[in-house]
């Protein structure tokens, strides 16, 4: 359990340092470089030394052909820790140059290769992970409150508000949610800037998914409310808002925290899928969705395997979250 | 046959309750179809008013869902403004390519699941059930769209089956037999997606039924009667067993759909995916709206079907009338 949030929180926080960690800039193209595999990191130089520290090699194009390179094995350039490059912020806040690690120029690093446009796929990958990640957790958080807002105003009324309330999220559990993604996003505007279409995203998807949480925490409020304690208050004169709030409300904890985290997986893949259709997050800013799009392109998928490693990247992040949910649902472990 | 009859008619509820939503959201929207034609400077402002008016785009809300409706019970579901055509058949004919890739995917996907599951759950400890929690984790924890590209990729490299499509170039492939083969053999990469993405949640399900009843008191005095093994299993568990997950077939049809379009898209199989997203893209209203509503149709006839199969598999359900379902949707575990 403490190794896995430890894990996961690890990360969370890659991903959120992604300045710090990624040696260049997301829009930094190269344009000499499209395509170009991931770099060979080696420790054993032409004269067979073996060097303390590793270093890669200068990439060049073969003449006459595109997207083929070779290494100049004699031009060597070690890898450095802290060194300087384009800036950045920490947070938004502070600005820096410093990145963890990268190599000087003219050679690169590029540890999952480039794009098309010859921009380092790792760097996109972190920075992505703040787009999508984000989007993810933010869509939870709205669904969550949603789903806490009208289940608990359902359970606690009851009557025809609950009949209501009930029957309208039964029609959005019944669709199957990629076409209701789908849907909702058929009737929004399609050319809008990656920010407004960030917002869009989180909206859309964290409506969508507003009705299981709502009925669970349903459940827990008909059940809660008669417990005597919060008869007890009602009986004091306790107002129903302020009953709900401050005794009935602490009881969903442990509902709305396993909630979410079956929830924000699935709403990071619900990203990760309509930003990969297009219909998410657009160029230039990256995300981890719209980094995989290019692969829809035959030669693409051919050529350059390396365009799939942000895709196999992804899986740790769900597996973090899949075994967390297994752990939560372990009795005795459902406290965090 | 009441409580079936209640159940139809929730179901057309459901239906209508849908594509209300639907045109609500349409409503709520800005922007249609003609906005793209009205950027064109050759047709003139006029024009694209008389269009509007023609496809009725101008009129208020409740009188174009009526209209709807009306075309629905008409099995037309409105009109396509891309294809100029109505709705319905278009999506018919995709839809026909959908159901047979989900129902293969479903059938296959059941064959494997329910055996695996049952083994695992009689062997707590054994090596099948290490093997499925294993395999369980890594496939839950693959996205779908990771899966369909991965296969993809194989695929492609080192020339497995076909790739995308649904048959080969025309007249590739003649007669029956060999059209069946060609269809065949396109059909194995999105099969094994969509099987790969619904075994995990299908093989916890079985184990976790199976197991529940597995520890009841009746199954140790069974065992104490001497009786054998397999016959525990499959006579007195198995049947005991199967209620949660007859709803369960019904239920996973719902996320077998949702990854069923996003399969077609990327393998690019002309089932309903292409089509919605062609229509999502170009704002073509109706035909998104007609979609959403197959795709609930589906998943109603689904649950319709599971709770046939319930019916006649549970005595404990003929006997008390009603159930109270409770619909629910992919969990993650």
């Amino acid at each position: 359990m403490a190794i896995l949030l430890v894990c996961l929180g690890g990360l969370h926080l890659a991903v959120l340092t992604a300045g710090f960690l990624s040696p260049y800039d997301v829009a930094q193209q190269d344009r000499e470089l499209p395509f170009a595999p991931p770099t060979r990191i080696h420790f054993i130089d032409g004269q067979g030394i073996t060097r303390w520290r590793p270093f890669v090699c200068l990439l060049a194009e073969d003449p006459g052909q595109f997207g083929v390179y070779h290494e100049d094995i004699q031009k060597c350039f070690p890898i450095r820790f802290l060194v300087k490059g384009t800036s950045y912020r920490w947070g938004g806040v502070f600005e820096s140059s410093r990145h963890l690690f990268g190599v000087d120029p003219p050679a690169r690093l590029f540890l999952m290769g480039t794009d098309g446009f010859g921009r380092d796929l790792f760097s996109r990958f972190l920075y992505g992970g703040q787009i999508s990640l984000s989007a993810g957790l933010l869509a939870s958080l709205l669904s969550l409150a949603l789903g806490t807002l009208l289940g608990m105003a359902s359970g606690f009324y009851g009557g025809w508000l609950d009949a209501a309330i009930m029957r309208f999220g039964e029609l959005f559990i019944a669709l199957p949610w990629l076409y209701l993604l789908f849907a909702l996003r058929a009737f929004l505007p399609l050319n809008v800037s990656p920010a407004r279409a960030f917002l869009l995203l989180i909206a859309v998807i964290g409506t969508v998914g507003w009705a299981r949480p709502a009925r669970l925490i349903r459940g827990v409020v008909l059940s809660g409310k008669k417990q005597h304690y919060v008869l007890a208050a009602r009986i004091f004169g306790g107002s129903g808002v302020y009953v709900m709030r401050r005794h009935i409300l602490p009881q969903t904890y442990s509902i709305i925290v396993t909630q979410a985290v079956l929830l924000v997986p699935q709403y990071i893949l619900a990203e990760v899928t309509l930003s990969f259709l297009g219909l998410g997050v657009g160029e230039p800013v990256p995300s981890w969705g719209n980094m995989l799009a290019s692969l829809q392109q035959y030669h693409v998928m051919v050529s350059y395997w390396w365009m799939l490693l942000p895709g196999i990247a992804l899986v740790p992040v769900f597996l973090g979250y899949v075994l967390l949910a297994n752990v939560l649902r372990v009795p005795g472990h459902v406290r965090v | 046959m009441r409580y079936l009859g209640l159940r139809f008619l929730q179901s057309i509820f459901v239906l209508l309750g849908v594509s209300l939503l639907s045109f609500i959201f349409l409503e709520l929207a800005p922007g249609d179809f003609f906005d793209e034609i009205r950027l064109n400077p050759q047709i003139s402002g006029a024009t694209v008013t008389n269009l509007r008016k023609q496809y009725g785009l101008d009129q208020p809300l409740p009188r174009r869902y009526v209209r709807w409706v009306n075309s629905a019970a008409r099995g037309q579901l409105g009109f396509s403004f891309a294809y100029n055509a109505p709705v319905a058949p278009l999506l018919w004919a995709r839809s026909r390519n959908t159901l047979l890739l989900t129902g293969s995917a479903t059938i296959l996907a059941w064959l494997i699941a329910l055996p695996l599951g049952i083994m695992s759950a009689a062997r707590r400890h054994g090596w099948i059930h290490h093997l499925c929690a294993l395999l369980t984790s890594t496939l839950l924890a693959t996205p779908d769209l990771l899966l369909a590209l991965g296969f993809l990729f194989l695929a492609v490299h080192f020339h497995w089956f076909h790739a995308g499509g649904m048959f080969s170039r025309e007249g590739a492939a003649e007669g029956t037999w060999a059209q069946s083969k060609d269809l065949a053999a396109h059909l194995v990469l999105p099969v094994a997606v969509l099987v790969l993405g619904s075994l995990p949640i299908l093989l916890r399900h079985t184990r976790a039924a199976m197991l529940e009843v597995l520890d009841s008191a009746y199954v140790r005095a069974a065992r104490g009667h001497g009786i054998s093994r397999w016959r525990i299993l499959f006579r007195h568990a198995l049947p005991a067993a199967i209620n949660p997950l007859v709803s369960l077939f019904g239920f996973s049809l719902g996320s077998l759909l949702s990854a069923s379009l996003l399969t077609e898209v990327v393998m690019s199989w002309p089932g309903l995916g292409p089509l919605l997203l062609e229509a999502v893209l170009a704002r073509d209203i109706y035909v998104v709206i007609g979609a959403v509503v197959f795709s609930t149709l589906f998943l109603v006839l689904g649950t319709l079907v599971a709770d046939v199969l319930l019916f006649a598999a549970d005595p404990r359900i003929r006997g008390t009338g009603i159930r109270t379902t409770a619909i629910r949707t992919k969990g993650l575990a």
